[in-house]
């Protein structure tokens, strides 16, 4: 059964080289061949769950070795995998929210000519990912951490003709760039202080270090987070990388690649555990960006941009868990799997309504939808509704353990952990209501584009709606069902580990006090969107949303200290080199031989001066060896 | 008496060559394949030293010795380790791909105006090199050493002053003079290293009283062969200075930038991916092997020097404007990487190290090659020159994304591995010059995707239009480059095998142990 692990890692990789390597003749096909392998790796993994169920919980952990990858003294690095309840999580996931993407995308990406490299692109990100969650040591994973990055470079520039769309791809690539070079860092780190990088040997072995050391590789892990995970600071990439194709926003930029660096700090767990100082970084990052994404999302016009505001908070909540420790590692997690639901689910629906609407994606150009894409309007509002927290959905479950588990951290810090989660349900609550009804209520705000084409709404095709309705099924039910019983949290605890904390109050008051500023945010929502009709153009706004809409700045602080900075400095570096490097060694050996004086003139004849100077120095030679046997 | 395999192994090109330049004028295309045939027939023989070299076994193997200049002692004499080995086989592997992919690049212009271009003269000259870069890696007598360091200049001045790239901005004579100012900058740069590094050949003789490597690193090692801490240190000097210039090491490399700008494509290959791995190779086995202790002396120097290589080359290739001179600044940066490994003087150092020469060579060789074929569709150099390129040739614009992938070290592709290696071997003796260097993976990630950006995104420009994407002979180029990247990316064992053993013995030769990991050295 173990031997089964590695296929479902080469099942997409053989899609991909298939599909990429295979030309035109497979443009027929290729969409179906990409299906169907993402699909075989899904049927896999249900395969080695149902084996997994079938032993201890104590003792679920399956290997497989398949060759020793670096072999170099004192250094080992295996191409070897380990499936446990966490990697299995992940992989049903990926695997399962992937293969539904993949049937989507068959109609999204029908009059894309380019489908069949399309879906390469989508299966070489599955088998990247995959490799990510199962590897078992650290540089194997940063493989498959970089090989997603790749994959979301080439498929958020998927449209390259787009200038927009190509910088976007490019400026994805460098800031997680910048988080690898954390991960790589810690690596290192790993590598000096436990002479290894595989997770067993290091997450055991963590007692018999340094706090220092360990609150180091934290952070180094931290970063390569915040990278991967659009966290502050380095979140600035995901609002641009809406340029991708929509299935792609669902897929990597929502359900799964994103959520990658809190699978890295969970995981890790063993190290944050014993670094309080790193576990405190993790949740204030964590905190920051919840409200920071929340904040954001409640200013952007695009549907996307919104929604993509909206995955950096809720990965805020996630990094927050995961920042609490075993207090929180499983409610992670658990958030990961229903938002990967429903954040999936409201990308496939923001797809559908983009796929009707002439690929319009400024909300203000909506408008009363309902009636038009009932079946989108339908699974976009449970998807809705689960996000916010609506008692019995998806969300309401997971976020409220996240609450919950915050203020169980206990001290001044649980208090204010707690309330900037508690916070962020309210905002969230308001960023969604607005989208909700921007989107399919009031009037109808739609006209003809440049070119005079009017938009006729309409219902998606079959392939489109099925991936959204059995989504929408996950974001209503998946919560309940982890939750009750405590089902997710047994299942995790022998890996991740499990403590109730303290709380300072009690879960019904938690509850209570989410139900509250849901409402509040709602209300909110509606007073300001549902109640009196919304101009097509955006009015100013104030400070604040004019702030919310740059991305807090964020951008405009790159552009110019970053951007702007590294011009001039490689510019002058260009001038240096030329002037001033070039011209101080030339100089130098001018000073020493006369060369650089003759350098420009020396165009002619330079093959004399050449054997001159090979003669004069064998000369040389002979005559200091003929001098030494004379002596 | 054994067959002469190592001597066969530059015999083979230096015989193609003569035969090459023999062929008549007319037949030119004979004439390519002629030089085609040999270099892949000197494929089969390195493929020949690779499975008859054993890893487990001596330090050098297949060794040859025959008195040369009885009168000074000069032997020649050969043999490889294992980085003799892993050099070889990649000098012999790039060899048929330079050619192939420098098919076109010395035929006769049609325009009366240019000069003729002797196209025999052009793939002659390629497998001269050839044959002086193998002997090179071979030889254990460093007189003879010296020989070929030095007379391998000669026919890369004429490749690069006499077949320049015909995709110049400028006017014809104004192309012709910045070629002669390239051409003659790369051999006055590296003269002066030669010059100075003749004085120490002579100096070490006067020291060691032979220029047998064995026999000086045999004497030095049981202590019948005491240098003066001064004498070594002025010793190791004069070496490295050569191979800094040839490596090239900050501040000594601005010929590379326009001998590679100025150069063919494929010219610029054998300079960056096959000669200059001459001056890499050359500190591995010359300077640490003789000076062990000036070389740690210079450690500390040259470790900083290699920092600024990997910063300031990248910071460099990001601004260039004319695409191969951002290639060759990424060399620079790679260089970097190289030297640092070597002087970090832990295992996975100078494993990584090793390793990155070969990867360097194949990863810099797919992203030039392929760039030269975009360069001679458009004729021209510059990026700005281009856009949109993916849409009319996918193929071509793919090739090179994959090229400029292993250019940043994509885990994956061959050059991660090595470049890992690197990192770790630096960090775990100098954790800040190991965090300094890990920012070049950053830097060679802009360099390499606004360069892919701006010349293959975009709307496609029109003098892109109409491109055609990549001919047969050009993917026989390209798509095997590539598929090595992956195999020795995804398993390099073959080449870590070769290349361990020689380490082995370089860091006993340099007396060096690797750190021990925190935990166990607790224990």
């Amino acid at each position: 059964m173990e031997n089964l692990i590695a296929l479902l890692v080469a099942a997409p990789l053989l899609g991909a080289a298939v599909l990429l390597c295979g030309g035109r003749r497979l443009d027929r096909a290729g969409h179906w061949i990409g299906t169907l392998l993402a699909a075989a790796s899904f049927v896999v993994g249900v395969v080695l769950f149902s084996a997994m169920l079938g032993y201890e919980a104590e003792a679920r952990t399956m290997r497989q070795h398949l060759f020793s990858w670096i072999p170099v003294e004192g250094f080992q690095a295996d191409i070897a995998f380990q499936l446990d309840q966490l990697s299995m999580t992940f992989v049903l996931l990926i695997t399962g929210v992937g293969t539904l993407i993949h049937i989507y995308s068959i109609g999204y990406m029908e009059h894309d000519e380019r489908r069949r490299r399309f879906f390469g692109y989508l299966n070489l990100f599955l088998a990247a990912m995959l490799l990510l969650v199962i590897a078992d040591n650290y540089l194997l994973l940063y493989v498959g951490w970089e090989g997603v990055g790749l994959a979301s470079y080439l498929l958020i520039g998927f449209w390259q003709h787009k200038p927009s769309a190509a910088t976007a791809a490019k400026k994805a690539f460098l800031v997680n760039r910048v988080g690898d070079m954390g991960l790589s860092v810690a690596i290192m780190l790993m590598f000096t202080t436990f002479g290894t990088f595989a997770f067993g040997p290091v997450l055991s072995a963590t007692g018999e270090t340094s706090e220092g050391k360990l609150t180091a590789i934290g952070l180094m892990l931290l970063l390569a987070a915040c990278g991967k995970s659009a966290q502050v600071p380095l979140q600035s990439w995901l609002g641009d990388a809406m340029e991708g194709p929509t299935p792609v926003s669902a897929l990597i930029h929502a359900a799964t690649m994103v959520t990658a660096g809190v699978y890295l700090i969970v995981r890790s767990g063993a190290i944050f555990d014993a670094a309080p100082d790193a576990q405190l970084a993790v949740v204030v990052v964590g905190a920051v960006t919840l409200l920071f994404g929340a904040i954001v999302g409640c200013a952007k016009d695009d549907i996307k941009k919104a929604l993509a505001g909206s995955t950096m908070s809720q990965i805020g909540y996630m990094i927050l868990a995961a920042g609490l420790g075993p207090i929180g590692y499983v409610f992670a997690i658990m958030h990961l799997v229903t938002h990967g639901f429903f954040k999936a689910g409201l990308f496939l629906g923001a797809g559908s309504v983009m796929h009707g609407m002439n690929d319009e994606v400024d909300m203000r150009k909506y408008g009363g939808l309902r009636k038009y894409m009932p079946v989108t309007f339908v699974t976009f509002g449970l998807g809705y509704l689960a996000i916010i927290g609506f008692p019995g959905l998806s969300g309401f479950f997971s976020k409220d353990k996240i609450i919950e588990a915050a203020f169980a951290k206990g001290g001044t810090e649980g208090w204010i952990l707690g309330s900037v989660a508690l916070l962020g349900a309210g905002i969230t609550a308001f960023y969604m209501t607005r989208v909700m009804l921007m989107t399919f209520f009031g009037e109808k705000r739609w006209q003809p584009d440049a070119e005079g084409r009017e938009p006729h709404p309409h219902e998606s095709p079959k392939s489109m709606t099925i991936p959204m309705i059995v989504l929408a099924f996950g974001s209503v039910f998946a919560g309940g069902f982890f939750a009750i019983g405590d089902r997710f949290t047994h299942w995790l605890e022998p890996v991740t580990r499990y403590d109730h904390g303290h709380a300072p109050v009690s879960a019904a008051t938690v509850t209570g006090a989410t139900m509250v500023v849901l409402l509040a945010g709602a209300a909110l929502a509606w007073a300001m969107y549902g109640r009196r009709p919304i101009p097509v153009v955006a009015p100013r706004g104030s400070l604040l949303t004019r702030a919310a809409r740059r991305d807090l700045l964020q951008d405009d602080f790159n552009h110019v200290v970053l951007v702007r900075g590294g011009e001039h400095l490689t510019r002058s570096l260009v001038y240096v080199d030329h002037s001033l490097v070039d011209g101080v060694v030339n100089g130098t050996a001018a000073s020493f031989g006369g060369l650089s004086g003759r350098l420009r003139k020396l165009q002619n004849g330079y093959a004399r001066t050449y054997a001159v100077s090979m003669f004069g120095g064998t000369a040389v030679l002979i005559a200091a060896t003929l001098l030494m046997r004379a002596v | 008496m054994s067959f002469p395999l190592l001597t066969a192994t530059a015999a083979l090109p230096a015989i193609g060559a003569i035969a090459t330049a023999a062929v008549p004028a007319a037949r030119r295309t004979a004439a390519k394949w002629l030089a085609l045939l040999f270099s892949l027939a000197t494929l089969v023989l390195a493929g020949l030293v690779f499975v008859r070299f054993e890893p487990g076994g001596d330090r050098y193997q297949l060794t040859e010795s025959h008195a040369w200049i009885a009168e000074f002692g000069v032997r020649y004499e050969l043999g490889v380790d294992g980085i003799g080995v892993a050099l070889l086989a990649l000098t012999a592997l790039l060899i048929p791909f330079v050619i192939l992919a420098g098919w076109h690049d010395a035929d006769p212009l049609e325009t009366k105006s240019s000069r003729w271009r002797p196209t025999q003269g052009f793939f002659a000259l390629i497998l001269m090199v050839e044959a002086m870069v193998i002997l090179s890696f071979e030889a254990t007598d460093v007189f003879l050493f010296y020989i070929l360091f030095e007379a391998m200049l000669i026919p890369m001045y004429f490749l690069i002053g006499g077949f320049g790239d015909r995709a110049h901005s400028g006017s014809d004579e104004n192309a012709a003079a910045q070629r002669s100012y390239a051409a003659v900058k790369f051999l006055l740069y590296n003269l002066a290293g030669g010059l100075i590094m003749l004085a120490a050949v002579i100096g070490l003789y006067v020291v060691a009283g032979s220029f047998s490597l064995a026999e000086i690193a045999e004497a030095r090692a049981n202590g019948s062969l005491e240098m003066a801490t001064g004498t070594e240190r002025w010793l190791f000097l004069g070496f490295f200075f050569a191979f800094a210039i040839k490596a090239p090491l900050w501040p000594l490399h601005t010929w590379l930038p326009n001998a590679m700008g100025e150069a063919t494509a494929p010219v610029a290959v054998l300079i960056t991916a096959i000669v200059d791995k001459v001056g890499t190779f050359a500190m591995l086995r010359f300077c640490l092997q003789l000076f062990p202790e000036a070389s740690k002396w210079a450690t500390p120097v040259i470790i900083v020097l290699a920092l600024i290589s990997i910063v300031y080359g990248a910071l460099l290739a990001v601004g260039q404007r004319d695409i191969k001179r951002l290639i060759a600044y990424a060399s620079i940066s790679h260089f970097g990487f190289i030297v640092l490994g070597i002087f970090a003087m832990t295992s996975q150092g100078q494993s990584g190290a090793t390793l990155y020469m070969v990867n360097h060579g194949i990863s810099t060789a797919a992203l030039m090659l392929v760039a030269g074929f975009l360069i001679t569709r458009r004729g021209s150099r510059l990026i700005a020159d281009y856009g949109g390129v993916q849409k009319v040739a996918p193929v071509l614009a793919g090739t090179f994304l994959i090229g400029g992938l292993a250019t940043l070290s994509l885990p994956g592709l061959a050059p991660f591995v090595s470049e890992f290696l690197v990192l770790v071997g630096t960090f775990s003796v100098y954790p800040a010059a190991g965090v300094i260097a890990t920012s070049g993976i950053v830097l060679a990630a802009l360099y390499v995707l606004v360069l892919y950006q701006r010349t293959m995104t975009g709307p496609v420009k029109a003098e892109v239009r109409g491109m055609p994407d990549l001919r047969v002979r050009e993917l026989a180029v390209a798509l095997p480059l590539i598929a090595v990247l992956i195999g020795l990316g995804v398993y390099p064992k073959p080449l870590t095998e070769v290349v361990n053993p020689a380490v082995k013995h370089t860091m006993q030769d340099v007396q060096k142990q690797d750190p021990q990991p925190e935990v166990e050295a607790a224990k």
